[in-house]
């Protein structure tokens, strides 16, 4: 693709993401939105973020992980355990949701960049793997842990609020299970779509670079690229810190969303981080646009369905499976083919009797 | 004595793994893909010996033997409709329409039995094994446990080294397109991997609801998760790395609730897992495959 194409790609997918935004508030002024919906507004900026996050990992970089709803984990405790700790220092709410999502971002890239060093090691379903299990960890971990501030300072453990041991000016700030709870709903529609228009921003752009020309030609053919001399280890690091830290900006937007915050495998278990790779999957490997559209439309679907009750998660387990096949099954794709071919055919045939 | 009882009760959690961990490594081995779904025929074994021995009141031999044909069908099935028509297509589309597989079997249990916890009677009725005075009981489900896993592999080694079937098992594992110019059936060949995988899910899923006997819709998904790590931690595609990583993971998993903390135990047998594949990247007991270019 040359690089005017790339820029008019590019500029369609930031224009149909403030397109959105433009209807839904203009719905939202004449009143047409319903609650249900209202409700979804912020879920569907955080799923669209995590998609093209991950996507970062899967589609560009080529690695398999199941540990994204790990990263969003860190992101999300480290983002409101911020904005409580600060709550008598800096007392504008969004000044600190600002800077909760720089930490939560910066955590999770960081986190990311730990793991990434011997987990990058490892290929394809390996990394699958142990992906999903630091996911798994960080949550499992998170639930055990407690956390409180008095007047001598922070104060840890992993067994109960009483072996804090803090004198009576204290405070639990992380309460094992039970999370944090208290955060201020910082999180507003606006807000998610401009981050996602920020993570769009980094993430197009970095795979219009140097950096992520090598990226994808690691993923294209590791040796082929470490012979002519890309630092494979680097870039493949680059790439993950990269999604993880955006991940982790999705979880601080998801925590302000929430009254409580709590690790439990509903939140950011392993099946999250699976929810998001259908997302990825089905949006199209390297495909941004793709991902956001795929993300609003799975999480939409469910709760638009919400009116079949106890069959819309059966309807959703099969169009999955329907769209998975209809996409990528060999035969299907010959068919399509064909198809277009006799489409192409009829409006020639057309063309030469007129 | 206690460390015994619970080191032993490990290694019968571990020999539930182990048999689970079997359908993952061969659907594996064979067709290259991990199959999600495999934890939710687990569960749906549970409760078709559900439904015969406690609904039906039928003998509960008879309650594997129906749990066993409905999983094999199933297996099968499974693997004709969602697996066979992307066969050749990349192994992420594969492993998204296991996904979909997965979420279809729970849901479909969850409209027909609900998401209530269903009592699962124990499908082993013997005495339990009373040693050294009466210090150290172990049940009877799980001698039974560990017996079985051990038949199982025996059987199942000797049927894919001294069958044709299991040769040709043994032959597409090793390349698929040289097996199909000896004419072996590759279709047919993983077919048969998804019936013996899909059987055998139906024994470990009476087992471990006889060892845990509170059976719902999710009841397969975390113990699929886990036997998927054994098959991992033993090497995926090898059929004693599935017994040692069940049994490792299963008594890590025990020692670890007993001693350090119950919440924990899941962390630490990922960490374990992590370090394993951090030392030998394949697994203990995986080949390495050297890449060519």
């Amino acid at each position: 693709m040359t690089k005017k194409k790339i820029r008019r790609q590019n500029a369609v997918t930031y224009g149909i993401v403030i397109l959105f935004w433009a209807v839904v508030q203009l719905m939202d002024r004449t009143g047409n939105l319903s609650s249900l919906f209202k409700g979804l507004l912020v879920p569907l900026c955080m799923y669209a973020i995590l998609a093209v996050s991950l996507n970062l990992t899967v589609g560009v970089l080529g690695e398999l992980s199941l540990g994204h709803a790990g990263f969003m984990c860190l992101g999300a405790f480290s983002g409101a355990f911020f904005t409580k700790c600060m709550d008598a220092a800096i007392p504008s709410v969004g000044l600190r949701f600002f800077l909760a999502l720089i930490l939560g971002a910066a955590v999770a890239g960081f986190f990311g960049f730990l793991i990434g060093i011997p987990v990058l090691r490892l290929k394809g379903d390996y990394l699958a793997i142990v992906t999903l299990a630091f996911g798994e960890i960080i949550k499992n971990l998170l639930n055990v842990l407690y956390v409180g501030r008095d007047s001598s300072g922070f104060h840890f453990s992993i067994k109960d609020t009483l072996s804090l041991g803090m004198d009576e000016t204290g405070e639990v700030i992380i309460k094992g299970a039970q999370g944090i709870t208290g955060t201020p709903r910082a999180a507003t529609f606006t807000i998610g779509i401009l981050l996602l228009l920020l993570t769009l921003f980094i993430v197009l752009n970095l795979m219009d670079s140097r950096t992520g020309r090598a990226i994808m030609a690691i993923r294209d053919n590791r040796i082929a690229a470490e012979s002519i001399g890309i630092p494979v280890t680097r870039y493949k690091l680059t790439a993950f810190s990269i999604s993880a830290a955006l991940a982790g900006a999705a979880g601080v937007l998801y925590a302000h969303s929430l009254s409580t915050l709590q690790a439990t495998s509903n939140n950011f278990g392993y099946n999250k981080s699976i929810l998001i790779l259908v997302f990825v999957v089905l949006g199209g490997l390297g495909n941004m646009r793709g991902s956001i559209i795929a993300a609003v439309l799975l999480t939409a679907l469910p709760e638009l369905l919400r009116g079949l009750n106890d069959y819309r998660m059966l309807i959703y387990a099969v169009v999955l499976i329907v769209m998975t096949i209809f996409n990528s099954s060999p035969r299907a794709i010959e068919m399509r083919s064909v198809w277009m071919e006799k489409l192409r055919r009829r409006g020639q045939g057309k063309k030469e009797a007129a | 004595m206690s460390f015994l009882s619970y080191f032993i009760s490990g290694v019968s959690l571990g020999a539930v793994y182990a048999i689970i961990a079997l359908g993952y490594t061969m659907v594996y081995g064979i067709a290259r893909m991990l199959n999600f779904a495999h934890g939710d025929v687990i569960m749906v074994g549970g409760f078709a010996i559900f439904t015969v021995v406690s609904t039906m009141g039928l003998p509960p031999l008879l309650g594997i033997l129906a749990g066993i044909v409905v999983c094999t069908v199933l297996g099968v099935a499974i693997e004709r409709v969602a697996y066979r028509p992307l066969r050749g297509a990349s192994s992420l589309a594969v492993l998204i329409t296991a996904i979909g597989v997965s979420y279809l079997l729970q849901n479909v249990a969850l409209l027909i039995f609900g998401s209530n916890s269903r009592q699962f009677t124990s499908v082993v009725t013997l005495p339990n094994l009373v040693l050294a005075d009466g210090k150290l009981t172990i049940s009877s489900i799980t001698i039974v446990t560990i017996v079985t896993c051990l038949v199982i592999m025996v059987a199942l080694t000797a049927f894919i080294n001294k069958t044709k079937i299991g040769q040709a098992m043994l032959a597409v594992s090793e390349d698929r397109g040289a097996a199909s110019l000896m004419g072996i059936d590759v279709n047919k060949t993983i077919a048969v991997t998804f019936a013996i995988g899909s059987a055998l899910a139906a024994v470990a899923g009476a087992l471990l609801c006889s060892a845990y006997p509170s059976l719902t819709p999710y009841t397969g998904s975390m113990p699929g998760i886990k036997a998927f790590t054994a098959a991992v931690f033993g090497g995926i595609g090898s059929i004693p790395g599935a017994l040692i990583g069940g049994i490792v993971l299963g008594v890590i998993e025990n020692l670890s609730k007993a001693y350090i903390s119950s919440q924990l135990s899941d962390a630490i047998v990922f960490a374990v897992l992590i370090l394993v594949l951090l030392v030998r990247p394949t697994g203990i007991l995986g080949r390495q495959i050297p890449e060519k270019v």
